[in-house]
């Protein structure tokens, strides 16, 4: 190892580390582009590919990123523009969840879909798509649908899940979920011109009482649909949650809800009470 | 007594923004959403002077009343 760290040295400069250097020492040392950025972020070597990251995000706040695990359940509207970000961002293990594939009326806004991917399974494309933007991310792709029955299993070793279901039930299912498994969860959800997000920390119940009226069916994204720019949005914001829950820096949308409408350009927030934790008197 | 009534996304759609409403004492927030022609199903948040409310929650004078669709989509 200390040849690879040597020749990583030698072709940083600047204080940066070209990806064309950690592609050559991959290829020297025979090793996987996650094993190289892992030995140059250990050893303060920062990847030039994240220069603009930097005056943010620390080295050692890069690191912990790249040591992330960060769970995407639903690679449509708002998952498609949550890996994008997520990889680019650096969080270097994402697992992308959905049971489909790519339909036509899925062009208009899912930035995974393309004409020549109609009929692909979707965690295909995200994983082609990622490996393309950032060799360096391991991304695990499960054509399966998240339910209880396997969430245990699909969000295991997660330190964050994020939603990009478009569908309420299973929504509830993964917060339920994310509570029994001690992850936090961001939530997100879009309809036409509107959407909102909200993170939930395990023993939360934000996401429970968003949904508190809920009966049955789908809201009003059943008869607006959804345009190319709301995902984008709700995403954005989505992975700007998991980036500071990932760092523990900053506020996250925590006990509150962030309500979006881009058709007149309001933001609103809702707060939700805090859950009282009752203490079981171990006496 | 009085409350404020503010309406989001799709409910303003033939009705209102914001609008202040006279209403019986102990009227609570369920009547207020039937009477704008909308159903339980199509409530996802109210919100009740900034937090989180409910459809049996009872409105009071001064209050500033907010009704947000269900939104799912992803």
């Amino acid at each position: 190892m200390r040849k690879v760290i040597t020749f990583l040295k030698e072709q940083t400069k600047d204080g940066l580390l070209p990806w064309s250097a950690q592609d050559a020492t991959a290829k020297r040392f025979k090793l996987s582009h996650a094993a190289v950025e892992l030995l140059a972020l250990q050893n303060g070597l920062f990847p030039a590919r994240y220069q603009r990251n930097r005056n943010m995000i620390q080295i050692e706040q890069q690191l912990r990123l790249f040591k992330s695990r960060v769970a995407v359940i639903g690679c449509g509207g708002l998952g498609g523009y949550v890996l994008e970000e997520l990889a680019r961002l650096g969080v270097g293990q994402i697992v992308a969840i959905d049971p489909d594939i790519f339909e036509e009326h899925n062009l208009n806004r899912q930035i995974l879909s393309t004409p020549a991917s109609l009929g692909q399974p979707k965690v295909e494309a995200a994983a082609e798509r990622l490996a393309q933007i950032n060799p360096a991310v391991t991304v695990t792709a499960i054509q399966d649908a998240f339910c209880l029955a396997n969430g245990l299993e699909l969000l295991a070793g997660a330190h964050v899940a994020v939603d990009a279901l478009d569908s309420i039930p299973y929504r509830l299912e993964l917060a339920e979920v994310c509570n029994t498994a001690g992850i936090p969860m961001v939530h997100g959800a879009i309809g036409g011109w509107y959407g909102h997000v909200a993170s939930q920390f395990p023993g939360e119940t934000t996401v429970q009482q968003i949904y508190r009226h809920y009966v049955a069916g789908k809201g009003i994204e059943q008869q607006l649909g959804n345009p190319s720019f709301t995902p984008a949005v709700v995403a954005s914001l989505e992975v700007a949650e998991v980036c500071k829950i990932l760092l523990g820096t900053g506020e996250p949308l925590r006990n509150r809800k962030l309500s979006i409408d881009l058709l007149e350009m309001e933001m609103q927030e809702i707060s939700y009470a805090p859950v009282v934790v009752t203490l079981v008197d171990a006496a | 007594m009085k409350i404020t009534l503010k309406l989001f996304a799709t409910f303003r759609n033939g009705r209102f923004k914001i609008a202040e409403q006279e209403l019986a004492e102990g009227t609570e927030v369920r009547q207020v959403v039937l009477s704008l022609g909308l159903t339980e199903e199509e409530i996802g948040i109210v919100m009740l002077n900034g937090r989180h409310g409910e459809l049996d929650s009872t409105l009071s004078h001064g209050d500033i009343l907010s009704l947000f669709p269900l939104v799912g989509g992803g």
